[in-house]
Order: structure tokens, then sequence, then C-alpha cells
């Protein structure tokens, strides 16, 4: 299935992880692949680990049921990587994305990684202090997944972030801070 | 043409909803079709439809209300799900009974106990023989799609029946995927103004719906209920090339994938049948005649259509997501009833998956694919009824 890539995100209720892969949907619909995004349907309680779900694909998608095998799996929070086992089913030649401050080296050891397979680290939750004033990892991880897997580029994603927080919610200083969050999240994104 | 957008299965029927701007809507929101209610009444608020919303103690008073509105002459939806839908059913009959066209999204769902809020199809299975049109959809696109030509289909003089229109529970509802949106005056020009057939508001006109029948009459009365949801059927496919011309996107009464030379054949509705597509290609490419058929329109139930586009096959799995408990599941039985009506006998087994949301996977269509090429191998069917992904 080299046309279809299919997502896995690993975050905790309340952090946004499922609003990340709608607006990362969004933005690959923007570069005209067909997508899904979807969450893993159950109880949801804040801080609760929880997936979601991306496929992306230039062919119309007709799967419903979760990833099971994904070429891509971003970790939104790193205190999950104790508790659950992130690389269950990960493709071999698959993309790791990680919510943290520790190097892809340590990480790619921590996790047993395969040579075939990558890792990405990004400090998201710091860099969301610095901008945005929460620690809300997404739009920064949103920014190291779109470098680290080259799905979209970066205007067409701070495009989609940028609508996503749209209808007079939020005031223009948190969309310009969730923008600036995403750039250094693409910009800073370590490979190891 | 249209606008592409990624939404979830309640946003696409929302939006169909807005673009049908219905005279009125009664409802009584319940998981997962609450968005739905939920944007409509917000675009009520908003002004974006000119829709008299009516917000009741129960979906038993949202379709006493709907039917009390048709039957004054309006243009009339609601939508609802599951413990919804059974708590509607006794006004389901009259609704029909009175033929009234009031159209309504149902987000299939398991009903309870125990209590399960997931998707499931035996809160459609449940209303079959209400005298309802059942329009089922695989996707979110196909859930909008239907939505739009069930006004027509509901409307047409000859039906004049109500219609539903059902997509899973969840795993379409609350799924975000890519689909496109008609333009709004494409939808109002395709359903056009709504004609009122016998309205009680025309009051220089007295007439009585719903009133007492005794034996003398009543059978008659049925009879032609019994027509008039068999017009549905040539008026289902009319509608459905005229909103291909429209759309772009063609629909029949079932679609039958990759059926034409297909000595094994999957039966199956809404999202999984679109997982099983996948499956049936796999096989393919390693050269099995294999194919599957999605019904679309499942009341009236097109056997002969059906049984002719499964005429070539030699095994059949029918795949339910709803148990008719002590019976074979309600889909395995209509595939039987047309195969016998038209003298086929294909060897064939009912499987029974994904109750309450338990996930349909690649893998279960493979094993069910797996099973008929043994049964077509030896001839003789081992279970003709199993539960399947399920722990023992």
């Amino acid at each position: 299935m080299t046309d279809t890539i299919e997502i896995r995100w690993h975050g905790r209720g309340g952090q946004g992880t499922v609003t990340a892969a709608k607006v990362l949907a969004d933005a690959c619909l923007s570069s005209g692949k067909n997508v899904q995004a979807f969450p893993e349907y159950g109880p949801e309680r804040s801080g609760a680990p929880l997936r979601a779900y991306n496929r992306i694909s230039t062919r119309p998608l007709r799967l419903h049921c979760p990833v099971t095998q994904p070429n891509i799996v971003a970790v939104a929070d790193a205190t999950l990587l104790d508790s659950i086992d992130v690389t269950e089913g990960a493709s071999d030649d698959a993309v790791f994305v990680i919510n943290t401050g520790k190097a892809p080296e340590e990480i790619r050891r921590q996790l047993g990684l395969k040579e075939t397979q990558k890792v990405f680290t990004i400090d998201a939750s710091k860099i969301a202090l610095e901008t945005i004033g929460r620690p809300l990892p997404n739009s920064c991880m949103l920014g190291a997944l779109a470098k680290a897997s080259g799905l979209v580029d970066l205007e067409t994603l701070l495009e989609d972030v940028k609508k996503s927080f749209g209808g007079g919610k939020f005031s223009e200083k948190i969309i310009t801070a969730n923008l600036e969050a995403t750039r250094r999240g693409y910009e800073e994104v370590r490979e190891g | 043409m249209g606008n592409k957008l990624a939404v979830t299965g309640n946003q696409a029927v929302a939006e169909a909803m807005r673009q049908i701007n219905p005279d009125v809507c009664a409802a009584y929101p319940i998981t997962p079709q609450t968005e739905i209610m939920q944007r409509f009444s917000s675009f009520v608020a908003d002004g974006k439809v000119e829709t008299e919303l009516v917000t009741v103690e129960s979906e038993h008073s949202a379709m006493s209300a709907c039917i009390g509105a048709s039957a004054a002459g309006g243009r009339v939806m609601t939508a609802t799900s599951s413990q919804g839908l059974a708590l509607m059913w006794e006004m389901l009959y009259i609704a029909s009974g009175m033929r009234l066209p009031i159209v309504m999204p149902l987000v299939n769902r398991a009903l309870s106990a125990p209590i399960n809020i997931h998707g499931d199809h035996s809160d459609g299975m449940g209303a079959r023989d209400s005298g309802w049109i059942q329009l089922y959809s695989e996707n979110a696109q196909e859930a909008y799609d239907n939505l739009i030509q069930a006004v027509r289909i509901a409307e047409h003089e000859e039906v004049r029946l109500p219609a539903t229109v059902c997509m899973d529970g969840f795993i379409i509802s609350h799924s975000i995927e890519s689909m496109e949106f008609l333009p709004d005056d494409a939808v109002r020009d395709f359903i056009g103004e709504f004609k009122p057939l016998h309205p009680l508001l025309d009051v220089d006109n007295p007439v009585t719906y719903g009133p007492l029948v005794l034996p003398n009459y009543y059978m008659e009365f049925k009879r032609a209920q019994h027509e008039a949801i068999g017009a549905a059927k040539e008026v289902t496919l009319e509608v459905a090339r005229e909103f291909e011309r429209i759309s772009g996107r063609s629909y029949g009464l079932f679609e039958d994938y990759r059926l034409d030379d297909a000595e094994l054949a999957l039966v199956l509705l809404n999202s999984a049948a679109g997982t099983a597509k996948d499956v049936v290609d796999a096989y393919r490419e390693k050269g099995l005649k294999v194919g599957l058929l999605k019904p679309r329109l499942f009341r009236p139930f097109p056997y002969d259509e059906v049984a002719d586009a499964l005429s070539a096959a030699k095994v059949i799995a029918v795949l339910d997501r709803a148990d008719s408990f002590g019976g074979f599941g309600p889909m395995y039985m209509e595939i039987a009833s047309a195969m016998m009506t038209k003298g086929l006998r294909p060897l064939m087994i009912n499987k029974i998956y994904g109750l309450g949301g338990r996930d349909f996977m690649p893998e279960h269509a493979g094993a069910v694919i797996e099973e008929l090429r043994e049964t077509l191998d030896t001839g003789r069917v081992k279970v003709p009824k199993e539960y399947i992904g399920v722990r023992e």
C-alpha cells in the first residue's frame, strides 16, 4: 500500500491529538489527497492514553477500520513510551515522531527500533510553553511531522493550522503563537 | 462542480439538511447523531434555514410531531439512532400508514442491553417491517448523496412514504473523510418545491388521517402500501440517474463490485463493505474469482436484481451487523429469499460481525473468503451461521 500513508497518533485525552489528526487531514486535502482522520472510539477521559489515526492517499479511501500497521507513528506525550508499545505493528520503514527533549539516538535505543525505521524528536511541549504559554504540543508536532514525513509543505500546513483556529473563538495572539509553534516544529525537528 | 472538504459523517448529513431546508424538523438528540441536530439547530439559530425546529421531550414525541407537521402539509425531517428509533417504533408505522414522506437520517448503532453506543445495524433492521424506505450508505459521501435523493424518492407521487438514510455510528458519523458537497442551488433545484398532497391545512378540502378502518377495508390500505413501497424501486433508479447528472456520482439499487464472473461472493452493508472491497482486490490479484455486493436500497428489497447480480456465484457469504436471535441474520434471509425465488441454489453461509462497534478488519473479510474457498472445494457448508471476530 505504497500509495496510502497510514498514521497512528498516541496522545492523552485533552491534549488536542484528535484535532491534530484533523488539521493534518485538512492540510493533506488542500494538497489534493484523499484523507481520513478518526479517533479510537472509547470512553473519553482527560489524561487517559488515546490513539487517533490518519489515512492519506492518492486513491479513494475505502478502509473503515483502525490503522494497525502504521507508516508513521506520532507520539504527543513522551510519558506514554513507558506504558504503551508505540512500535506495535509499525512498518519496517516506519517514521517515528516523538515529543521529547531527548536525542533521537536515545529514543531509538529506548524503543528498540529497526535500522530501517526512522526516528525524529522534537521538544514540542517546551516549544509550546515558549510560544503558546501552555504545554499544548500539537501545533508543534504537526510541524515536526510535516517535515519528517514530507507529506505536506510548511506553507499549506500553516494555512490549515490558521483555519483550524478560525470562527472567531481565538485571539490573534493565540493563532500567531500556534503558527510560530508549527514553524518551529518544522525547523527544529531532529533526525537520528 | 462541488466543494471538497474533510468532514465527519454527521457534518455531511447536517449540511444536506441545511441545503434541503425542510419546513419542520422535530428532534431529540441521541448519540451518535447528536452532532447532526446540534449543527442543524445552529443553522436554525443563525437563520441559515427557514425551518421550524421543534425540540421535544423524547423520540416518540419527535416522530409524533413530524407526523403532525407532515400531515399538515410540510416538508419534514428528523434524525435518530438506536434507542431513539426503538422508542419511535409505534409512530414509524403510523408515518408510513398515513403515507407521509418524512425523511430521517439514521445513524446505525447497537441496542441495549448491555448499553452500547457504537456502530451496529440492529436499529435499522428492527425497523425493517415498518413500511419505511431504507437506504444504506458506506461513507459520508454516500450518506450525503442518499439523503438528498431520499427527499425525491419519499415525495414522489407514486411513493409518498417515509424514508430513512442509514450510516454507521462512529465509524462514519464521527470519522473525518474527504467528500464533495454540491452547491446549495443545485440541491434546491434537484429536490424542487415540496408538493403537499391532501394537507390538513387545506381547510377548504377537509380530509381525515389515520381513522379507524375495520376488517372490511384494512387489507386494501395495506395492499396499497405494499404497491407504493414497491414503486420506490423504479423511482430510486430514476432519481439516481438525475442525481448523476448534477453530481457525476452514480448510484443503483446496490453496488456490485467485481461480481460479473465471481464464483465467490460477499454481501454486506455500509462501511464494512468498503474495507472488504480492498480485500476482494487483493484476492483478485491472486486470481480468485471473488466479488462483493453492497445493498443500498434495503426496503423495498430488489430481490430480482440482486439474484441476477449474484447468479454466477457458487458460494455466498452474507455478513450481518445485526442478529435475529434464534434465526439467521436479516440480510442473509433476504439474499436466501432472492436466490431461492429465482431457482438459484448456491451454498450460503451467514456471518454475524461487528456488533456494538467491534472492529471489522481486513483479516475478517480475508478469513470469510478463505472459508468460501473451502466451501467451494468441498461442496459442503461447515456451519451455516456463525459469529466472527468474537472471543469464545
